[in-house]
């Protein structure tokens, strides 16, 4: 696809309440990777948006294109096998790809910063906790070794890392899983960036760390009125905390909604596959709905809609025609702030 | 060795053991082959305990500690139910897994199938307890043999236990157990790499299925799996359950899918069982201030019914296994700790004030302060 | 590449679905899977599709053909030496296979029938000390890494013992001591001194293999100690021992060569690619032929063997097929 889907660039673009441009803008990304077996599309076209204080969901499985996405905006995807044919991602109104080399490392960790999954590997073992976070500020800000130390101190003290003055000097594997993805986050928080992009950022861990992870970045967000990106495939996670969700599926946006509405009238298949196959705590039920078949493959992507071999509404036009993102609409013809759907057949599948 | 905790002889109240007393090994294997009722425990645990020890020194290695990953714990496994086994990490519910197939040497404590320890067996009657009891590992991309083809994954039950099938039969049993757990069965020259992983535990499920087993041991089966493909393989692992009769422990951190597939629930906290009884009784009337913590901490896909919901934020982090704090070593982060959990190890019993009522709430709890409340709906 | 499946029958929601596939996949219809095949087998297919591997398996048979027969190879005898072809006759590029193809030497002896003399004693070295030291540093890293513990004390500090002897200077030391350095004597004296590498290959990559999930389903499955060690662990730590173990070998050659070059690897009457690298050392200037072919020949047959070691790993691995 080359053309830009207007409307449901429009969808998106109403999904906050705030003025003027949006913090981070992604418009019609393509990411692809040259492999030996030929071209995998990571990203085919991916149309979002974040503004200051808000907090956008992107869910997806694994081979879906959201962490490729979020390692794109960050500019750290691996070139080659890596390649951008296309696309924009606007920083503040400006195009971050077409930047020269030097602006956009300015760009990347001050404003924009990134946490990662498994915190234990991004963070070098041996070198103390204290001196990763003072770094920040050594190399970024030139501060002298004792003014960055103390930094690290208040950092830590900001992400709630109990004696964080003794602690300073310990290093990552003396701290605890949920203690390291605090740090993690203190290191993305160091330089009060404006966007935040957290991939996975609580599935290593338990679920009683994951609640107070989560809502540490949660107030630290509204503290600071930061853009967050959250990348995960946890529908429960999603759910706590995030204002609108993008949901991805073989490198494409197929739904998005407030956070509210998508949980209670899904408006693509994919969706409301997900939701009825995940077990709820609060039932018991008989038998689990499954969507059938298997991730998609992305070297050999199904022609017309990706996900049509596994839809059960799929018909002829699914299997020729890529369906366009577009505006959701009541039955009346109202249409739904922020909600847009990948689906020929999205009428049926929200109200039907 | 390891020296047992005082309180690990406490005894909950589960079933009594017909021990089995085979004075020949053929005696032993008989035992192993009978049947077993539904609904009669096929799987008694007592006191189980593990302790690793903590060494240092090189040629001479001298002891320092040990990391009390199962300490004391009991339970049963009735025959045809699964019991569901939920947990943080470190709370010691794989090792548990490991002692249950003889992987791991108990520290001390008694495993019985159908009567017998097995933690005592040797020889032809280990063998046969071997074979009735199998695991579905968590990871399907290491558990199975890079450099084997998926018929002799599949097959490599029958070479280790070739009384099962005859050779000639192998290569059709392996096919047919490749479509029971929904695989083409042409796929049997292929190598695991050439699946995802979703069909690759299907594989890992084929060859737990192969020797007929009774039991199968489940750590976190679904754990790696995308969302969309976690529902196929808990369908099918509930759908094998029913065809073959089979009972399951079903090891897992995720809540709402040990809900969905378990009978009955235990819960694990640093070694040492925290609650056990029926989903119901655990999910809708948890009794402990852990599982309640725990059950809280879950994110419901569903904002609306969430934001009723109590949430209760555990502080801090599970202490380490190696030095675990005395009397209830849920203490240090429970909300309602006062001295006597620093002094007195609560027994797994159900609750004194619960005992006499017909309330779902009598289960077994091990808490001073045991108390009722729903968590989980809003 | 194999394709990837896209099967999209195979995930049965319901029960109903299972029997559904079940219906429709009767493996006596349609294409049956064939017989079954081995990792082995599997190899070896493989193997026979790279060409790589036949340029080095060509190349190899050719070299081992010389080194049993080569008599049939050339007419010329490696130890006539006839003076008035001292150093004169220059390589004559345009006779093949004759005695002066690549020369006279300084005692004018063909140097082509040298080449072909020599082989036999280079390559039983080169493959002699390899035999040996992954047969035993293999078998040590082995048990070392396999059973831990003691076992692994005791080998690993035996083999930090062997490491710390220089490979060189250390069999200078040991051939001194034999007044008749036969092939034999050769070959056990690097052996003796080179089987800690492979050990410690060995060891580290056991180590990581049995760690795997698939080693612990085995054992769960009730296997013993010998299927764990040769179906699982083995095959699976095998790939960096093949390819030291073909790299050393080159290297046991030069090393050999070497020894010669410094009076204390084979000696006269034996006929080596050593030895007569040796002698050219103070001919090369003028006549650098004297060097070339002996060398030359030396690294084709280092050449042949790391890459030979190279197909056969890739062959072995199913990922990369």
């Amino acid at each position: 696809m080359t053309t830009i889907e207007k409307t449901a660039d429009d969808a998106v673009r109403e999904g906050a309440g705030d003025d003027g441009t949006p913090l981070l803008e992604v418009r019609d990304l393509h990411v692809e990777f040259h492999t030996r077996d030929g071209v995998a599309k990571a990203v085919n076209g991916v149309n979002y948006s974040v503004r200051a204080g808000e907090t956008l969901a992107v869910l997806g499985e694994s081979g879906s294109g959201k962490s490729v996405t979020a390692q794109a905006i960050m500019g750290i995807l691996d070139m080659p096998p890596g390649r951008i044919p296309q696309g924009q991602i606007l920083f503040r109104g400006e195009d971050m790809l077409t930047m020269a080399g030097e602006e956009r490392r300015k760009i990347r960790g001050r404003k924009i910063a990134m946490i990662f999954q498994d915190a234990l590997s991004a963070l070098n073992p041996v070198l103390s906790v204290g001196y990763q976070l003072g770094e920040m500020f050594r190399v970024h800000e030139g501060l002298s070794k004792k003014d960055a130390k103390a930094k690290a101190i208040e950092l830590m003290d900001r992400v709630r890392i109990p004696a964080a003055k003794e602690r300073v000097s310990d290093y990552p594997h003396q701290f605890s899983g949920g203690m390291r993805q605090r740090i993690m986050i203190a290191m993305a928080m160091a330089l009060e960036p404006d966007l935040i992009i957290a991939d996975e950022p609580t599935t290593a861990l338990d679920v009683t760390v994951q609640a107070q992870v989560m809502d540490l970045l949660a107030e630290l967000q509204r503290e600071y009125h930061m853009g967050l990106i959250l990348i995960t495939h946890d529908l429960g996670v999603v759910a706590d905390v995030a204002d609108k969700i993008a949901v991805m599926y073989a490198g494409r946006i197929v739904e998005t909604a407030p956070v509210h509405e998508l949980y209670k009238r899904p408006a693509h298949p994919y969706t409301r596959g997900l939701l009825d196959s995940i077990p709820r705590l609060d039932r018991k039920g008989q038998e689990l709905y499954a969507i059938k078949g298997l991730p998609p493959n992305l070297l050999k992507t199904p022609s017309g809609c990706a996900f049509n071999p596994r839809c059960p509404k799929a018909e002829d036009i699914c299997r020729t025609d890529v369906p366009a993102l577009v505006q959701v609409t009541e039955q009346d013809g109202t249409e739904l702030p922020g909600r847009g759907s990948a689906c020929h057949f999205w009428k049926e599948t929200i109200h039907g | 060795m390891a020296e047992l905790s005082p309180d690990a002889e406490a005894t909950p109240n589960v079933s009594e053991v017909e021990v089995v007393d085979a004075a020949t090994e053929d005696e032993a294997v008989d035992a192993i082959e009978a049947p077993v009722e539904r609904g009669e425990p096929i799987l008694q645990v007592r006191n189980l305990v593990k302790h690793f020890p903590l060494t240092q020194g090189i040629l001479f290695k001298r002891q320092i500690g040990a990391v009390k990953a199962v300490d004391g714990i009991s339970f049963d496994l009735y025959q045809g139910e699964t019991l569901g086994i939920v947990g943080e990490s470190g709370c010691g519910k794989s090792t548990v897994a490991k002692l249950l197939m003889t992987l791991e040497t108990a520290t001390a404590g008694e495993v019985f199938y159908k009567g017998q320890d097995i933690t005592r067996l040797s020889g032809r009657a280990l063998r046969a307890v071997r074979r009735n009891i199998q695991m579905v590992f968590q990871d399907p991309y290491t558990s199975l043999n890079p450099r084997m083809t998926v018929g002799d994954i599949i097959g490599e039950p029958f070479e280790i236990h070739p009384e099962v099938a005859p050779r000639g039969d192998r290569r059709r049993k392996v096919q047919e157990l490749l479509d029971v757990v929904g695989l083409n069965p042409e796929y049997i020259n292929r190598y695991p790499h050439q699946f995802s992983g979703g069909q690759r535990q299907r594989i890992g499920i084929a060859r737990g299925l192969a020797l007929n087993p009774e039991i199968i041991i489940c750590d976190e089966p679904v754990s790696a799996l995308d969302v969309s493909v976690q529902a196929q393989v808990i369908n099918l692992m509930e759908g094998l359950q029913d065809e073959f009769n089979l009972s399951y422990i079903f090891i897992a951190h995720d809540l709402s899918i040990v809900r969905h597939i378990s009978d009955r629930v235990g819960v694990m906290y640093l070694g040492k069982m925290a609650e056990i009884g029926s989903d119901t009784e655990i999910y809708d009337h948890p009794t402990h201030p852990y599982t309640q913590a725990l059950l809280s901490a879950v994110p419901v896909p569903d904002p609306e019914s969430r934001e009723g919901r109590t949430r209760i934020i555990l502080t801090g982090d599970v202490p380490s296994p190696a030095n675990p704090p005395s009397g209830c070593r849920f203490r240090t982060r429970c909300w309602k700790a006062e001295d006597k959990c620093a002094e007195e190890t609560p027994l797994l019993a159900i609750p004194e004030r619960f005992a006499t009522t017909d309330s779902p709430a009598a289960h077994e709890s091990a808490c001073h302060f045991a108390e009722e409340k729903d968590v989980v709906h809003a | 590449m194999p394709e990837p499946l896209t099967d999209t029958t195979l995930a049965p929601g319901t029960q109903a679905s299972v029997t559904e596939v079940t219906a429709a996949k009767d493996p006596s219809k349609g294409s049956g899977p064939g017989k079954p095949r081995s990792l082995w087998g599997d190899a070896w297919f493989e193997l026979r599709h790279r060409p790589l591997f036949w340029v080095s398996a060509v190349l190899l048979v050719l070299l081992l053909a010389i080194a049993a027969f080569p008599g049939l190879f050339t007419d010329a005898h490696p130890r006539d030496g006839d003076l008035t072809n001292h150093f004169l006759t220059k390589p004559q590029l345009s006779h093949f296979f004759q005695a002066d193809w690549f020369g006279y030497d300084g005692q004018g002896r063909s140097i082509y029938a040298r080449v072909i003399y020599g082989t036999r004693a280079s390559i039983l070295v080169g493959v002699g000390v390899t035999a040996a030291v992954t047969i035993f540093g293999g078998l040590l890293g082995m048990l070392a890494g396999y059973f831990g513990g003691w076992i692994d004390s005791i080998i690993s500090r035996i083999v930090d013992i062997f490491f710390g002897l220089p490979f060189l200077l250390g069999s200078m030391v040991i051939l001194n001591a034999f007044a008749e350095r036969k092939v034999y004597v050769v070959i056990a004296a690097l052996a003796f001194l080179g089987w800690t590498t492979i050990a410690r290959v060995m060891r580290s990559s056991v180590i990581t293999a049995k760690q795997a999930d698939y080693v612990t389903a085995a054992r769960a499955l009730g296997a013993g100690t010998n299927r764990i060690l040769f179906r699982h662990v083995l095959p699976n730590a095998l790939a960096p021992t093949i390819v030291v173990a073909t790299i050393a070998l080159g290297a046991y050659i030069s090393a050999e060569a070497t020894l010669s070059y410094l009076g204390l690897g084979l000696a006269d009457p034996t006929i080596s690619w050593g030895i007569d690298i040796s002698d050219a050392k103070d001919a090369i200037r003028d006549n650098p032929h004297v060097m070339l072919f002996p060398a030359g020949m030396l690294s084709l047959t280092v050449f042949a063997f790391i890459t030979l070691g190279d197909a056969v790993r890739d062959a072995l691995d199913p990922k990369l097929r």
